[in-house]
């Protein structure tokens, strides 16, 4: 005949009535503690995956992650004229600038800026924010400062500045007041840093590739 | 903390003994509409009712708008301007929705500086307190994503805004705003998140609202005096209360009626006064406008957010602390989402053991002097990002931030309160009525 499991149950109460130790030092105690972490470590790692998908989800999907890499014809710029392209959606300025706007750029001591590095991804990080730094320049031409690549987000909160605007020639935000210089790099306002400069090169005398 | 004692429900018939006994749902709904109140309160309690309407007004006209509006970068824009022009009657409920997030806000606003200057946050309030600022959040989260949602100019460029105080956080902020966007920038993927989730928080709302009303009918409604009702015994507790029902309802309902009046007379004949002409223009990734705003109610903490640039000593010094970490960027992001926080420890920041701003002389001045503040950050908030605005908004800032700070823990300290009456019987009396027993001077003519 089974044995009833309140029989036991009262079976186990006798033996704790005989030998009165602390729940620590019992047996059944132990497992049921056991048991019990066991059973709250295995909820919160369920609770853990059931949650990352969900949160995961909302990461750039695949398509967008694709990296886009564009070809931008220039030929057509002028000097002193600007053009703006679309980029992993955003904007990329591309400007050809006259000898006046390079000669202020250069102007500058690179010491008094508000940011002094160069935030051009394809030069070393940490380079100074020297004008020549900062431009593109056109194969077989090393140094040449003409032509000025950059995005088109404000460092501050990501407003794209208006051209030819602000205290010092260059660009300024709406949005909240930042002024960049004919070099793209931020005098005044609340921006922290330049507008950075973006992986890009010369595929030939008028083609940029961006990225 | 035991209620104030009033009569419950006792089932009468048959049908509701049978109910009551299974699922007790008459009594709960009785027992909250027949919640004693304060007799003495005041034109600004009602806001309450309004807010509560407002939501319903926001939850219908949403659902039928959602009917017609397509979430996507390409038919977004089309799809509000079908809205407006094809969809029958559509222009109605969808400048009843536009302008019923502005009505919202006025009432909000109201609301939470009737609880400032009377006291309502304080001890034993706070837990209400609190859920109010968690669901003047929520309000903010779900105005902000359904101004995304029509895909105008200002959609655009405001969602970019406010993503990038996200991204201002340092080390993890650009990771942080890439998963709030779905991607580099401001797309399709974000306008479809922020119409699941424009869908999803005012549920959530509700929600947070039973719990507010939860929380102030255990601890009972706080009163222009704030003196708390007697709970000695039921008697003591009627002299001071009126039933909710009918007495408040009625009362609430006449003020949601000229609310509403104004309301429907700013739907009916301007309904784009409080909006921005820009928001008809398609958004463009390539053109910010001149002058981005924000919304009316987002001004004041839009004004603090742009208060704090480099030149500001208060953020040199953050940024010397922290070995510039915390620069004028998220300094400035820190201001804005600290502003709401200090208000929301006020029930801790004040000292005072006088509830009631009626009572407190000093007190008076400085919570007059912060509604003026409030209006004047809402003003500069609007204007350009140069002088005199810069350094207006620097002062309205910080005095934001001194009178939670400085000020309420001071003036308990250093305040000479009035007296107080002994009872809201007391203090009823005095406005509406003689004193029973003493000579009668004045007829009532409601009796």
């Amino acid at each position: 005949m089974r044995e009833s499991p309140v029989q036991r149950y009262g079976a186990g109460k006798s033996k704790m009535e005989k030998h009165p130790v602390s729940h620590a030092d019992d047996h059944g105690e132990t497992r049921r503690d056991f048991l019990y972490y066991a059973t709250a470590g295995a909820g919160a790692v369920v609770t853990g995956a059931a949650v990352w998908p969900l949160v995961n989800q909302m990461n750039p999907s695949a398509d967008v992650q694709a990296l886009a890499s564009i070809r931008v014809d220039v030929s057509g710029v002028q000097p002193g004229t600007q053009l703006t392209v679309q980029w992993l959606g955003k904007p990329v300025f591309i400007r050809r600038r006259t000898q006046e706007e390079i000669d202020e750029a250069n102007a500058v001591d690179v010491s008094t800026l508000p940011d002094p590095q160069a935030r051009n991804a394809n030069i070393e990080e940490g380079a100074p924010a020297t004008d020549a730094n900062r431009a593109l320049a056109v194969p077989g031409e090393e140094g040449s400062e003409e032509w000025l690549v950059q995005m088109g987000v404000c460092t501050h909160l990501g407003c794209v500045p208006l051209g030819n605007a602000g205290d010092f020639n260059g660009w300024f935000c709406p949005c909240h007041g930042s002024h960049y210089d004919t070099a793209g790099r931020i005098r005044r306002g609340p921006a922290p840093t330049n507008l950075p400069v973006p992986v890009a090169a010369f595929a030939d005398a008028s083609t940029i590739v961006l990225g | 903390m035991a209620g104030i004692p009033h009569d419950h429900y006792e089932p009468k018939s048959g049908g509701e003994r049978w109910l009551h006994k299974r699922l007790p749902v008459l009594g709960l709904a009785y027992d909250t509409i027949m919640i004693p109140t304060p007799k003495n309160l005041n034109w600004m309690w009602i806001w309450g009712i309004v807010l509560t309407f407002t939501l319903v007004l926001q939850i219908v006209t949403g659902i039928v708008l959602v009917m017609h509006y397509i979430p996507s970068v390409d038919q977004a824009f089309a799809s509000v301007e079908h809205i407006m022009r094809d969809v029958n009657g559509g222009f109605m409920l969808r400048y009843m929705h536009a302008n019923g997030a502005s009505l919202f806000f006025v009432a909000v606003y109201l609301h939470i500086f009737r609880s400032l200057y009377y006291g309502s946050y304080k001890e034993p309030r706070e837990v209400t307190w609190i859920i109010g600022i968690l669901m003047y959040l929520l309000m903010m989260g779900t105005a902000f994503m359904g101004y995304v949602l029509p895909w105008g100019q200002m959609s655009f460029w405001g969602a970019t805004v406010i993503t990038g105080l996200f991204g201002a956080i340092p080390f993890v902020g650009e990771s942080l705003q890439t998963w709030l966007l779905g991607g580099p920038a401001v797309g399709e993927y974000t306008l479809t998140r922020f119409f699941s989730l424009h869908y999803l928080m005012p549920m959530i709302l509700v929600g947070l609202t039973a719990v507010h009303i939860w929380a102030f009918h255990t601890t009972g409604n706080n009163n222009p005096t704030g003196v708390e009702v007697r709970r000695t015994s039921k008697e003591d507790a009627q002299k001071d209360t009126l039933p909710f029902w009918p007495y408040f309802v009625i009362k609430d309902l006449f003020a949601l009626a000229l609310i509403l009046a104004i309301f429907f007379a700013i739907v009916g004949f301007m309904p784009n006064y409080l909006g921005h002409p820009d928001n008809y223009i398609e958004a463009n990734a390539l053109a910010t406008p001149a002058h981005i705003v924000p919304e009316w109610y987002f001004l004041p903490f839009y004004a603090i957010l742009r208060a704090f640039t480099a030149e500001v000593w208060v953020v040199q010094i953050a940024s010397f602390v922290t070995g510039g970490i915390v620069d004028a960027k998220f300094f400035g992001v820190l201001a804005m989402f600290g502003a709401i926080l200090v208000m929301a420890l006020a029930p801790w920041l004040d000292t005072s053991s006088v509830r009631s701003g009626r009572y407190r002389p000093m007190f008076k001045w400085w919570f007059a002097l912060l509604v003026v503040d409030f209006f004047v950050l809402m003003w500069v908030g609007a204007m350009p990002a140069e002088e005199p605005y810069a350094t207006i908004s620097l002062i309205a800032s910080a005095y934001w931030f001194a009178y939670f700070l400085v000020i309420l823990p001071l003036l308990g300290l250093i305040e000479k309160p009035l007296p107080q009456p002994q009872t809201i019987e007391e203090d009823y009396a005095s406005h509406y009525a003689p004193a029973t027993g003493g000579t009668k001077t004045i007829v009532n003519p409601a009796e």
